[in-house]
């Protein structure tokens, strides 16, 4: 052993990891919430297409979640500027992948979500004379986002932690961090012991406020 | 262009070769970890059960990423020293580990439990128990997601790349570096990653098929 445990350094650097943190939580706020918007179109473009429509849709979907993740940032960051003539920061890059990547996961979620929705439902909807936008707007989509909250929840708290990858092409969020303070102060043990506790207490206490808002819609129903 | 890369092919095939040798190693590794852990959570003293739970939601709580840097860095620190491989390997399995953990949870826990009783009742001791009446049962449902998880090893590999280790990842931006030809090279990767990864998700979307009879 003979490694005695000192957080001085650890203390003095924390800025950034406090600031890592809080760029992460916006990194993975950014993406969820365009991830949700490409997710709810596609999903609803997707029960209601053809064939065409829905193996495009469908190889979107299946190429984002068989390929890893820090490859889709790679390529997006390194790759695709060699090829289109855009300019953009490391950080942009990193939202626009992380956005099409949760956009891929929540497309699946919205899409059995809105299968699970029941036929009745729909029904009665047609019954009462609302039009096809109607029922989709006023009946389908709120029951569908109630039974798909808790996979909503879960895809977030995940890419709360993919945002890590975003260290790779520099963005100083948490992981980045770490490895800075990790480089400049060699206090390796203490520094990755503060970022996972770090990363748990915000992943749990995520997961807790999320599990309590599901709860309330549940009992509003 | 195509020149260089075809070039290339070869130095790609051995970083491939490195990619399905960490995931082969994790998924073996974590099977035996995770399923010896997993009963250590359903049938195990209240202790184990507490050792456990922490370890998986403490793993599962926390980026790879992040574990794979901490073992990495952490270990020659307390006085572990293993090669960059074997670190990622070891960062690797612990990840995988807490996943076969809750996977083995819920296929054990999804056997009614008037199956155990009466396994019990006609003699059988705990061993024979799980080896005759539960793991049979708990197999069928256990199988589609794990081999769906493997998936998540050949993902998670490609952050070996971090420690310089020679694996598909890392290969491919070293033949970038070389011949500056990032698009065809990182969309070649993602076609093999897809092609190994897809053929997974197949099996085991057709393996849940096939199983779905004993669904209640």
């Amino acid at each position: 052993m003979g490694y005695a445990l000192n957080f001085n350094l650890i203390w003095r650097h924390f800025d950034k990891l406090w600031g890592g943190l809080l760029l992460s939580l916006e990194l993975a706020v950014i993406s969820i919430a365009i991830g949700i918007v490409i997710g709810l179109l596609l999903a609803v473009w997707y029960v209601s297409a053809g064939r065409v429509v829905r193996s495009i849709i469908a190889a979107y979907v299946e190429f984002i979640r068989n390929v890893p993740l820090i490859l889709l940032v790679y390529l997006v960051f390194y790759g695709l500027p060699t090829v289109v003539d855009i300019a953009y920061s490391a950080q942009t890059s990193f939202v626009a992948t992380l956005s099409l990547y949760s956009g891929a996961y929540l497309v699946e979620v919205f899409r059995s979500g809105l299968e699970a929705v029941p036929r009745g439902q729909t029904d009665a909807g047609k019954a009462i004379g609302l039009t096809p936008w109607q029922r989709l707007l006023h009946v389908r989509l709120p029951t569908m986002l109630r039974i798909t909250l808790p996979a909503l929840s879960n895809t977030f708290i995940s890419l709360f932690k993919d945002t890590s990858v975003a260290s790779v092409i520099s963005v100083p969020e948490l992981t980045y961090g770490a490895q800075w303070i990790n480089f400049n102060t060699f206090r390796i043990v203490e520094v990755y012991l503060v970022v996972t506790a770090m990363y748990l207490l915000t992943g749990y206490a995520l997961l807790y406020a999320l599990r309590l808002v599901e709860r309330r819609f549940r009992a509003a129903h | 262009m195509l020149g260089q890369i075809a070039y290339a092919l070869p130095f790609l095939a051995q970083g491939f070769a490195v990619t399905l040798w960490v995931s082969l190693l994790v998924v073996a590794l974590s099977l035996v970890a995770g399923v010896m852990m997993g009963v250590g959570l359903v049938y195990g003293p209240a202790p184990l059960r507490w050792v456990v739970r922490i370890f998986s939601d403490t793993i599962r709580g926390i980026p790879i990423l992040v574990l794979i840097f901490f073992v990495y860095y952490g270990l020659p620190a307390v006085g572990i020293h293993l090669e960059s491989f074997w670190a990622a390997v070891l960062a690797l399995t612990l990840f995988k580990t807490a996943q076969v953990i809750e996977y083995l949870r819920g296929a054990v826990g999804s056997i009614p439990k008037g199956q155990s009783e009466a396994a019990m009742a006609i003699g059988l001791t705990f061993r024979q128990r799980l080896a005759y009446v539960i793991f049979p049962q708990a197999f069928r449902r256990f199988l589609p997601p794990w081999i769906n998880g493997v998936t998540d090893a050949v993902k998670g590999s490609a952050l070996v790349s971090l420690l310089g280790i020679t694996d598909l990842m890392h290969a491919i931006n070293q033949v970038i570096g070389r011949t500056y030809e990032a698009m065809p090279l990182y969309i070649l990767g993602a076609v093999i990653y897809f092609a190994v990864n897809y053929a997974l998700s197949l099996a085991s979307r057709r393996l849940e098929r096939r199983f779905s009879f004993i669904r209640e």
